[in-house]
């Protein structure tokens, strides 16, 4: 007992203090999670939207494999992109790996499945006969898509908190990938994992609440936007 | 009258079955005109075929004399028309928001908008209701919200489908008295799905019956009501009493039409022998105590039994059995009056001018 609390104690000093290392690898991580979010956004949203407006054949399996890329196990992503970015991979070349863009691109991968799941399933969730209505008021297919994605913009809104949530939170890609260098791709989950393992709870006891705050942002508002009710 | 819009040989085929089959139907300009029909007869189907909507399997959709999707393309032609579904289908802003939706998809300028969005407002009595999100509308509020927003473009055909199916009685009222006083102002061409005869027989110009996708008969309301081509369509304008039978007997304006053995005699056209159906509507029959002071100028009397007395509200519907089955409306005062009761013996009589003849031949 003594060492949780004496760890919670030293916690918020380390908070309260703006510690300049804990608060370095904080904004670290969301610069690197953010960018990736970001990325998987562009796909997620642009792939979301074709598939949740259109008609083709073998749509039901390309969402069944979306929804399958959306609980894709973070090492297993870490893992592709470090073979892909070895020094004689195919995209060896970019010597990125165990830098920030090779965490990033782990990321996105990992992001743009939840982005593309959620986005589709929130336009689906749009009453059908709404695309009449907007044709019926004289859209062109663009402004329809437009007036679908803004009607869809707090569901769009959980997209983009869910695919954030997602690799904020991962750390199996991220140390694979980035390595864990001090200074360099040190994120708030590697970090978690090393103090832990070296004994310096209260370090770690600071990283976890400081990774427990976002996932308690992120869900105020997916709560928020999921009882919400639409027009009539 | 000109045409504004015109079906030519107009089929909707979906998944292999045939929802809409229409040879030919011509809407005048400024009139209303409803579809009425039992659900699936292809109401919606239709009218999101006129409207272009759906794309139609066959046949082509004529606005002022020009096909659309060739001479006159889908997108032009959508601009000038607006629709109102049964639910309201509100975006997600303010009922100003709302009602400017269709002018902002026009490019049309913020204060000219803003203008006419007032004016709507104004028209259907939400002016107080300007800067609500949509989501806390009632719904009458949203579906007046929904009408303005159709009105706000000024249409040249305005299409309703349902539009008043899922309100309650008294908003119901409201919202077409409103409606039925912009269309006497606006003179908008109208077409209204709807399953509820009085709603269509109110607002219309002209009735189309549907069935199994095909206009049965498309007509005035009186003509519908009254003089129906077939036994569907009589029976969905409220004929509730539909005899089938052979002529007996003719002279210059009378047939003499035996019924399981009672003779009915009815005016109207027909050759001895041949096979009619007659159609008499329920409040056109007329119930007396047959206790043989009771005159009546009627020629049709009818003595039975009285077999179910069923309340509908400002009325009663009574089953009687005289020899073939016949239906009449009685108030409730009359009922009273006269102390109907099930199993009773009463008198029933129809007057031979209220009778309508649909000879089976059709000739």
């Amino acid at each position: 007992m003594d060492i949780i609390l004496d760890g919670i104690r030293q916690a918020f000093i380390l908070l309260v203090t703006f510690d300049p290392e804990v608060l370095g690898i904080t904004w670290f991580s969301l610069k690197v999670s953010g960018t990736a979010t970001f990325i998987s956004l562009f796909f997620g949203m642009s792939v979301g939207t074709v598939v949740a407006l259109t008609q083709f054949p073998g749509r039901k399996f390309v969402v069944s494999l979306i929804n399958t890329g959306m609980a894709l196990p973070p090492v297993v992503v870490g893992l592709f992109v470090t073979i892909f970015l070895w020094r004689n991979g195919p995209l060896g070349f970019l010597e990125i790996l165990y830098t920030p863009a090779a965490m990033i691109l782990a990321q996105a991968i990992i992001a743009t499945p939840i982005v593309t799941g959620i986005s589709l399933a929130s336009m689906q969730q749009l009453p059908k006969k709404l695309r009449l209505q907007i044709l019926a008021l004289g859209a062109t297919r663009l402004q329809m898509v437009r007036i679908l994605i803004r009607e869809a913009r707090l569901p769009l809104l959980a997209a983009v908190m869910a695919g954030f949530g997602g690799v904020i939170s991962e750390v199996g890609a991220s140390i694979m990938v980035g390595g864990n260098i001090k200074g360099y791709t040190r994120v708030l989950t590697t970090a978690t994992v090393m103090e832990t393992s070296r004994g310096n709870f209260d370090v770690a006891i600071a990283l976890g609440i400081i990774l427990l705050l976002f996932a308690y942002a992120i869900n105020l508002v997916l709560t928020y936007v999921q009882q919400r009710e639409r027009p009539r | 009258m000109t045409t504004i819009l015109a079906a030519r040989n107009l089929k909707v085929i979906r998944g292999g079955s045939l929802l809409v089959d229409v040879p030919g139907m011509d809407i005048c300009d400024g009139e209303t005109l409803s579809l009425i029909g039992p659900n699936g007869a292809g109401k919606t189907t239709l009218l999101q075929a006129l409207s272009y909507l759906m794309k139609p399997s066959a046949g082509e959709i004529l606005f002022r004399g020009q096909a659309v999707g060739t001479a006159q393309p889908k997108l032009e032609y959508r601009r000038r028309l607006a629709m109102v579904f049964q639910e309201p289908l509100l975006f997600d802003t303010t009922v100003f928001g709302n009602v400017a939706s269709g002018l902002k998809i026009r490019g049309i300028g913020a204060s000219e908008a803003q203008r006419i969005v007032e004016s709507q407002l104004e028209r259907f009595g939400i002016a107080h209701l300007r800067d609500r999100s949509a989501r806390t509308l009632s719904g009458g509020e949203a579906q007046r919200t929904s009408l303005a927003r159709a009105f706000a473009i000024s249409p040249e055909i305005l299409f309703l489908d349902e539009p008043f199916a899922a309100l309650d009685p008294p908003t119901r009222e409201s919202i077409v008295t409103d409606l039925e006083k912009v269309l006497a102002e606006t003179k908008t061409t109208t077409i209204m799905a709807t399953h509820d005869r009085n709603e269509a027989l109110r607002l219309s110009d002209r009735i189309a019956v549907m069935e199994g996708g095909r206009i049965a008969q498309i007509d005035r309301p009186a003509v519908i009501m009254n003089q129906p081509v077939d036994e569907f369509v009589a029976s969905f304008v409220g004929t509730e009493t539909i005899l089938e039978g052979d002529v007996r007997d003719t002279n210059e304006t009378a047939l003499i039409v035996g019924v399981n053995g009672s003779e009915i005699e009815v005016v109207g056209k027909g050759r001895v022998g041949e096979r009619v159906i007659l159609c008499i509507r329920p409040e056109n029959v007329t119930l007396t105590i047959p206790d043989g002071t009771v005159k009546t100028s009627a020629r049709n009397t009818f003595r039975g039994r009285i077999g179910r007395i069923v309340p509908m509200g400002l009325f009663h519907k009574v089953e009687i059995a005289c020899g073939f089955p016949l239906v009449a409306y009685v108030t409730t005062h009359a009922l009273e009056d006269l102390s109907m009761k099930e199993g009773n013996e009463i008198a029933a009589s129809v007057k031979a001018t209220a009778i309508h003849v649909i000879r089976k031949s059709g000739t």
